[in-house]
């Protein structure tokens, strides 16, 4: 069965995050997972509410689930590669049925486990994840077709009530950027950026 | 007060208002509890590493909570508690009931009831075993306190002698 996936523009991972982040404007929460998606968040600029997942392969949708259900106020955005997904599709059932309202998960997918040696995934031969994502019962989940399209779902996604599951083909590209590995850093860093925690003086 | 509304006080009292657990036949009272609390939020995640995540993800935003699960679930959140929880120092509060043990009746329960404990020393995460329906509400609350204020995760093992286990006859 042909997958709507074959016949998408494959985009630029790179530019894509940074098109993410131009479209937040009231201090979004954006959880990136493991490897070039919080290497190229890194890339587009340093927010204080970015969280770099250093490691935990496949917990960044959990992750942005859980900020999401801590501040109900304010939007968040999950990235995650197609692999990591892969590794957890089950949260999808789990954000499915909470529903949160300020939530939306972007996949990268490459089609690759780019970061250990590009050994191809499911997603480039056989499974169309956002036609899993639908079935989970996010109903708001969409291909991105061209990068012009991929920014109206993201603004739709902050102006309007999710969950959102926005995926978009993407490059191979090696992210250049390297979040420091200190992971009580950037915990702290967040949590200010978030205002969970108070600066310390 | 039988051992899960101790353990519904303490996580009451110390400010724990979501629970995620995944599903333990001899945790269903205080699952049922979890549930039936107007002032608590509890749902299921499909597995245990997710709820580790979604904790972790909570702990963030500032939010406090709790993770249910059963021993043999253990072994689906290790990496989950030692690339995340542990270097991160997030507050992850897990409660285990416990199979594998006194009166057990499933082999394939044992041998990860006896990694457990050796696994979680490894990671430096402190754990405490309530077998007695005394001591539960000072344990509880201590170790609550302590996991919130450490900013480091720790463990509660709910055993059969406290909860009469799962019985197969």
């Amino acid at each position: 069965m042909a997958s709507p996936r074959d016949d998408l523009a494959i985009m630029s991972r790179k530019d894509l995050t940074a098109r993410v982040v131009g479209k937040l404007k009231n201090d979004e929460a954006v959880v990136a997972g493991i490897g070039n998606t919080n290497f190229d968040l890194l890339d587009a600029g340093h927010r204080p509410q970015n969280f770099y997942m250093l490691g935990s392969m496949g917990l960044a949708a959990p992750i942005a689930l859980g900020v999401a259900l801590a501040q109900p106020g304010r939007n968040v955005f999950g990235l995650e590669g197609d692999g990591s997904i892969l590794m957890n599709l089950g949260t999808l059932t789990t954000i499915a049925a909470q529903a949160p309202s300020n939530l939306t998960i972007i996949i990268w997918d490459n089609g690759l486990y780019q970061i250990t040696g590009k050994q191809e995934t499911a997603t480039s031969s056989v499974t169309d994840i956002v036609a899993v994502a639908a079935g989970c019962g996010i109903p708001n989940s969409a291909w991105a077709t061209d990068e012009n399209h991929f920014e109206s779902l993201v603004e739709t996604a902050i102006n309007t009530h999710g969950p959102h599951f926005i995926a978009a083909r993407v490059d191979d590209a090696s992210a250049t950027a390297r979040p420091e590995r200190n992971p009580v850093l950037w915990k702290d860093r967040f949590m200010v950026g978030i205002g969970s925690k108070p600066v310390q003086s | 007060m039988n051992w899960s509304d101790q353990l519904l006080e303490s996580l009451r009292s110390n400010d724990v208002d979501l629970t995620i657990y995944v599903p333990d036949e001899v945790l269903t009272p205080l699952i049922r509890g979890a549930e039936d609390d107007p002032n608590m939020e509890a749902f299921p995640a499909s597995r245990e590493e997710e709820a580790i995540g979604i904790a972790a993800g909570a702990a963030l935003g500032g939010r406090r909570s709790v993770v249910l699960m059963q021993s043999s679930g253990y072994g689906n959140s290790v990496n989950a508690l030692a690339s995340l929880a542990v270097p991160y120092q997030l507050p992850i509060l897990m409660i285990i009931g416990e199979r594998g043990v006194l009166g057990e009746f499933n082999p394939v329960q044992v041998p990860i009831s006896r990694s457990i404990r050796p696994s979680l020393d490894a990671m430096g995460i402190p754990h405490r075993t309530l077998e007695r329906e005394d001591e539960v509400a000072a344990v509880a609350d201590r170790m609550m306190l302590q996991c919130f204020r450490t900013q480091l995760p720790a463990v509660l093992f709910i055993n059969a002698l406290l909860t009469g286990g799962k019985n197969d006859r």
